[in-house]
């Protein structure tokens, strides 16, 4: 296939005006980059949501059965919080190669590995929350005539919100940075882009999809924050009262505080 | 299974052992650049935490910066450095990360311990005449020993997992026989090193846990501390978000 000559020039005209291409310059920041290859940020951020949320939603759904197990007994809280501990102690690449064998290259690996970082976060989080009901609620909802599972969902779960929703954020926010390493494997988001960039020792790729995955993070940090306090109106409407109160007038009791917390 | 036996085969042959890209080379890489880190992170992290603690200001700045560092992708600042000037510079590249992504654990955890220091008890030293690093050293510092080593502890985690990560970027360590692997498609390989790497992080922790409680300067006088460490831990969290 053979180029005519005017297309040849006229792309030789188009670049002329501007003294210096940034591409060709190999700059850290370069708006031809984000122009020319603004389908594949798009496609490379829209892999990376779908890793992050799909990980996140299967860690909750995985953490909060074990918090409720290591809650209901005694014996169980140990053997599963120093599991999870274990399982966020081996490093990120280890883990998705561990993981390899099992489901072949594929999303799967990337997908497990998150989750199962995920669980040391949200089981402590979940479980620190649902500990912090006080017994007198539990009680009044009980002789309410609350079975336990009404008591669960009605009661506990929503007063443990505010610790789950602080587990939920750190865990999403470090999945999000995580996500980039299964770029190993070929499903790391943004992070494909990183890796690429880094094979080829282009600047402006690396630099681009590493400020996307930055913010990112920050963007699921706001809308988790957003979220929670739509959640619990109750939490901002006990500060504003205490707010007009004049701060610190009362003294929490250590059970309040406790409770709070 | 296939994998598990081939790990183990790879793992047994004494020919992966030895060499520039055998195991003992590779795990030397990872121990000293690991341990270089942590010092040059601990000296940086540690008087700035305890002072701090000490005077009671900079709260936002040590939560703040744990945030930042969850937020920021380790390999998206390895890559960063690689390519920038300091890139040439041989191992500097992963040093600087290092440092970077061990800092923000040591500081948080040395801060939050120094400010949890029981307010009454800090109080009751101050009245009893103790002078400003009297009650640094002798007080404050040995209430907040357990979270300063909860800090070492995730920092060490961290360097461990992030010079794993350097192979990417082309750096040394034992993340090297795990990208070779992947390189060659060398499945048993990429298992036996990502075996190596896990059992490294492992060790690593068990053994900080082991110095935690035979260094600790009020052994046996600290109230029992049982599972619901890592609860009270995940409280500190929720309270620090």
């Amino acid at each position: 296939m053979s180029t005519p000559m005017s297309t040849v020039a006229s792309m030789y005209v188009s670049a002329a005006p501007s003294p210096r291409n940034c591409l060709q310059a190999n700059d850290w920041i370069c708006g031809e980059y984000v122009r020319s290859r603004g389908q594949e940020l798009v496609d490379a951020t829209v892999q990376h949501v779908w890793i992050t949320v799909l990980s996140v939603a299967i860690g909750l759904l995985v953490a909060f059965p074990l918090a409720l197990l290591a809650r209901q007994r005694r014996g169980a809280a140990g053997p599963v919080l120093g599991l999870t501990t274990i399982l966020y102690t081996v490093p990120s690449l280890a883990m998705f190669a561990l993981l390899t064998p099992v489901f072949g290259v594929s999303a799967a690996v990337v997908v497990t590995g998150l989750v199962l970082y995920s669980l040391t976060i949200l089981v402590r989080n979940i479980l620190a929350g649902l500990q912090a009901v006080p017994t007198e609620v539990r009680e009044a909802a009980r002789g309410m005539g609350y079975g336990p599972l009404r008591l669960l969902f009605q009661v506990e779960l929503p007063l443990a919100l505010p610790a789950l929703m602080a587990g939920l954020r750190i865990a999403t926010v470090s999945t999000v940075a995580m996500t980039t390493i299964g770029a190993v494997v070929g499903f790391g988001g943004l992070g494909n882009l990183i890796d690429s960039g880094m094979q080829g020792f282009f600047k402006a790729e690396v630099l681009t999809a590493s400020v996307l995955c930055v913010l990112l993070a920050l963007i699921a940090d706001l809308l988790l924050v957003g979220l929670q306090r739509a959640l619990t109106p109750w939490t901002r409407a006990d500060r504003t009262r205490r707010a007009r109160d004049g701060a610190g007038g009362i003294r929490r009791t250590g059970r309040e505080r406790k409770a709070v917390a | 299974m296939d994998a598990i036996t081939g790990a183990w085969d790879w793992l047994g042959s004494a020919a992966n052992w030895a060499g520039e890209n055998g195991v003992w080379h590779r795990l030397g890489q990872h121990v000293q650049l690991s341990v270089v880190c942590l010092i040059i992170s601990c000296l940086l992290a540690l008087p700035v935490a305890l002072y701090l603690g000490h005077i009671g200001k900079g709260g936002a700045l040590a939560v703040n910066l744990a945030n930042v560092g969850r937020a920021v992708p380790t390999f998206a600042v390895l890559v960063l450095l690689t390519l920038s000037p300091l890139g040439r510079a041989g191992d500097w590249p992963t040093i600087v990360a290092l440092v970077l992504f061990a800092v923000p654990p040591l500081l948080t955890n040395a801060y939050v311990g120094m400010r949890e220091a029981d307010r009454d008890v800090v109080e009751a030293a101050r009245g009893m005449g103790m002078s400003g690093p009297q009650l640094l050293l002798r007080v404050e510092l040995p209430l907040a020993y357990p979270l300063i080593m909860t800090g070492l502890r995730s920092a060490s985690v961290q360097v461990v997992a992030t010079v794993t990560l350097a192979a990417l970027a082309g750096g040394g360590g034992l993340g090297r026989i795990i990208t070779a692997g992947f390189g060659n498609y060398d499945t048993p390989q990429v298992v036996a090193g990502a075996v190596l790497v896990a059992g490294l992080a492992l060790l690593v922790e068990a053994v900080l846990v082991a110095v935690e409680r035979l260094c600790d300067p009020m052994r046996g006088k600290r109230p029992a501390r049982t599972v619901r460490r890592g609860i009270r831990a995940a409280r500190k969290d929720a309270a620090a978000v």
